[in-house]
């Protein structure tokens, strides 16, 4: 069988549980703290892993962009058993949109050298565009499939079960390709002891984007700018009230009231 | 800037535009008289609905012969525009095959997007779009800055379809480029889930089940409710990674957006990922154990309690009025 290379994009986003905020002079999302393993991105390391054992026989690597040379994340995905990593940090991309997020992890993945297979997840958690990985496929000129729920290598060809707005699709693809996961594709496996302690040995090439040779980046190079930031109406809370064993009734003359009975 | 000429990447099956497609063709309609729809398939079978929209034109690629939309629309785009279109601005469906579509174009065009909108005007001379940011409690108004085309992806029910009562729109055949390795992909099987009652997206009242359900055949539940009330069941997402009901019932950022009259959710805890996909409802009604959870700060009527003694009670309460 044909050994497999797998490269993984991961993204490292502030905790999704503590309440976000905007940096106020330039009301992006603030960074600044410790980034973790966005959750949506444990699908795709996990799926990648199970892909190379299947193959029997290949390895994992992983790309990240993310601020402050920051490797949290990174760690997280290669205790789980990816073999290296590239980060590219570099303050000149805070404020890049997703076209240019696309063209530095595109470069990034050429920089660990092409391999079979880029995963990458549906949507990350805090930018949630979704479409930073069809973007990347673009710039490499790879055939993609977004929203994969089941994935698997035969005689060289995916096939892929792909979302679809009443049902699932299936897909055949001839690699090198793109897949984007979806949550749920595989149950990411937990870190163990000896993994975490074997990814503080392992290796993490930090770049810059002009190292990767992408200009402009950044505010500068986004096309897009914020104009203007404001509180949306909340919606008022209305009655709530403890269930006394007869609370159903509260809820038959509500919907009474909205005669929906 | 003027926007003299939108177009908007249109779906549609049987012969209608989906909801989606009337919404964004509403929305075009307001910015100018001259939209047309893009179809990444059959376009002259919904010609007429299209028009009904205020589509002057559709572009239509034809069958697409197993080839997936997002490559061959956005080929198909950007050769219509190197060969001389002067679309200012383009709306896309933030869905499967949208998002793959303005995805490709961007890098084709190296033009930036503004995803997840829910509304775009004209503001002195910029463009600008308007994004719902942390669960929708803080709006952004993000402007294009470079040149057109600008390509903009919006959230299903931003804006209420309204008829234009036009005529048929103007069939345009659009000849899809070779793709070349990037086209590679081919649809193989299509598996349609069947389903009974109203559309998730359009019923009138929702009820939806989350993991405070305890196991998956409770679920039965939250089926037999929606059923009485003449609805269709919903979850969140924790159900349906786990596996207990199928993805079609999600409801939220990644899932549906309803708007319905009365949104029922039993042991729903209420992340902000859910909550965008069901704030907008009329009516919500909550049933949760935990008084302290976030799914009471949008409820109208919050009831504190057990789901496997509050639920039981209200469909044998529903069952005897008959
Ligand atoms: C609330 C919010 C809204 C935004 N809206 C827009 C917008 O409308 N248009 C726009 O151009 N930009 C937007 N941005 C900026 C955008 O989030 C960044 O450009 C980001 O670097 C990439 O987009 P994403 O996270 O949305 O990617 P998505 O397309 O949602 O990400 C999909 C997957 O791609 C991979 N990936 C994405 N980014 C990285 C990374 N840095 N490192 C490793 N893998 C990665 C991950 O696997 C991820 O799950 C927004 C940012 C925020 C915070
Ligand atoms: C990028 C991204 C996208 C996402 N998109 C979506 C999306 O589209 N839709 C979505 O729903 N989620 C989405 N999520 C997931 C979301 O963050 C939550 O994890 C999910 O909504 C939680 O589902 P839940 O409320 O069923 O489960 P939980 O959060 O576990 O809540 C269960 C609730 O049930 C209550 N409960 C327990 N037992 C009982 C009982 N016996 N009686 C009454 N109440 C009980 C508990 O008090 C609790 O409040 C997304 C997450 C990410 C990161």
């Amino acid at each position: 069988m044909k050994v497999m290379k797998i490269v993984v994009c991961v993204k490292q986003i502030p905790d999704p549980a503590a309440p976000g905020s905007l940096d106020p002079s330039t009301n992006a999302l603030k960074r600044d703290g410790k980034l973790i393993l966005d959750d949506s991105d444990a699908y795709g390391v996990e799926m990648a892993l199970q892909l190379v054992t299947a193959a029997g026989g290949g390895e994992v690597s992983i790309v990240s962009m993310a601020p402050n040379g920051e490797t949290s994340g990174m760690r997280t995905a290669l205790a789980m058993g990816a073999v290296r990593g590239v980060l590219v940090s570099d303050p000149a991309l805070a404020g890049s949109d997703a076209l240019t997020t696309a063209r530095v992890l595109a470069a990034a993945v050429q920089k660990v050298g092409m391999p079979d297979l880029v995963i990458a997840a549906t949507e990350s958690t805090d930018g949630y565009t979704g479409t930073v990985p069809a973007q990347m496929a673009e710039v490499l000129g790879l055939p993609s499939v977004t929203f994969a729920k089941k994935v698997k290598v035969e005689g060289g060809v995916l096939k892929i079960d792909r979302q679809t707005e009443d049902g699932y699709d299936e897909v055949e693809c001839p690699l090198p390709a793109l897949v984007s996961v979806t949550a749920g594709v595989v149950e990411p496996r937990y870190p163990s002891f000896k993994g975490i302690m074997d990814a503080k040995k392992k290796e993490v090439i930090t770049v810059t984007a002009s190292d990767l040779g992408i200009t402009p980046v950044g505010w500068s190079g986004a096309g897009q700018k914020v104009s203007s930031v404001t509180q949306a109406e909340a919606r008022q809370a209305g009655q709530v009230i403890e269930d006394d064993g007869e609370a159903f009734n509260k809820i038959v003359a509500f919907l009474e009231t909205l005669k929906v009975i | 800037m003027t926007i003299n000429n939108v177009w908007v990447f249109a779906q549609g099956s049987n012969a209608t535009v989906s909801s989606f497609t009337a919404e964004l063709l509403t929305k075009a309609r307001d910015l100018t008289d001259n939209v047309s729809a893009f179809v990444a398939g059959d376009g002259a079978a919904l010609a007429e609905s299209l028009g009904k929209f205020g589509a002057k034109k559709v572009y239509s690629t034809g069958d697409l012969g197993g080839r997936l939309a997002g490559v061959a629309a956005a080929s198909a785009m950007a050769a219509l525009i190197s060969g001389g279109e002067k679309p200012d601005l383009i709306l896309f469906p933030q869905n499967y095959d949208g998002r793959d579509t303005i995805a490709r174009l961007s890098v084709k065009l190296g033009v930036t997007v503004l995803t997840n909108s829910v509304d775009i005007a004209v503001v002195g001379s910029e463009v600008v779009a308007t994004t719902p940011i942390f669960g929708g409690n803080v709006l952004f108004a993000t402007a294009f800055t470079g040149a057109g085309p600008h390509l903009a992806s919006f959230r299903p029910k931003s804006f209420a379809a309204q008829e234009s009562g036009g005529g048929a729109a103007e069939v345009v055949a659009v000849a899809v480029p070779d793709a070349g390795a990037t086209g590679a992909a081919k649809v193989t099987a299509v598996h349609v889930e069947e389903t009974s009652g109203p559309k998730l997206d359009e019923a009138n009242v929702v009820v939806a089940g989350g993991r405070g359900l305890g196991e998956s055949q409770n679920f039965a539940m939250v089926e037999e409710l929606s059923k009485l009330l003449h609805g269709a069941p919903g979850a969140s997402r924790a159900i349906v990674d786990a596996g207990w009901v199928p993805y079609s019932y999600q409801v939220g950022q990644t899932g549906k957006v309803v708007k319905p009259s009365v949104y029922i959710a039993a042991g729903i805890s209420g992340a902000t990922q859910h909550m965008v996909g069901m704030k907008g409802s009329k009516n919500i009604i909550a049933i949760n154990k935990d008084k302290e959870a976030p799914i009471f700060a949008v409820a109208d009527l919050g009831i504190v309690g057990d789901v496997h003694k509050v639920l039981p009670k209200l469909i044998e309460a529903l069952k005897s009025r008959g």
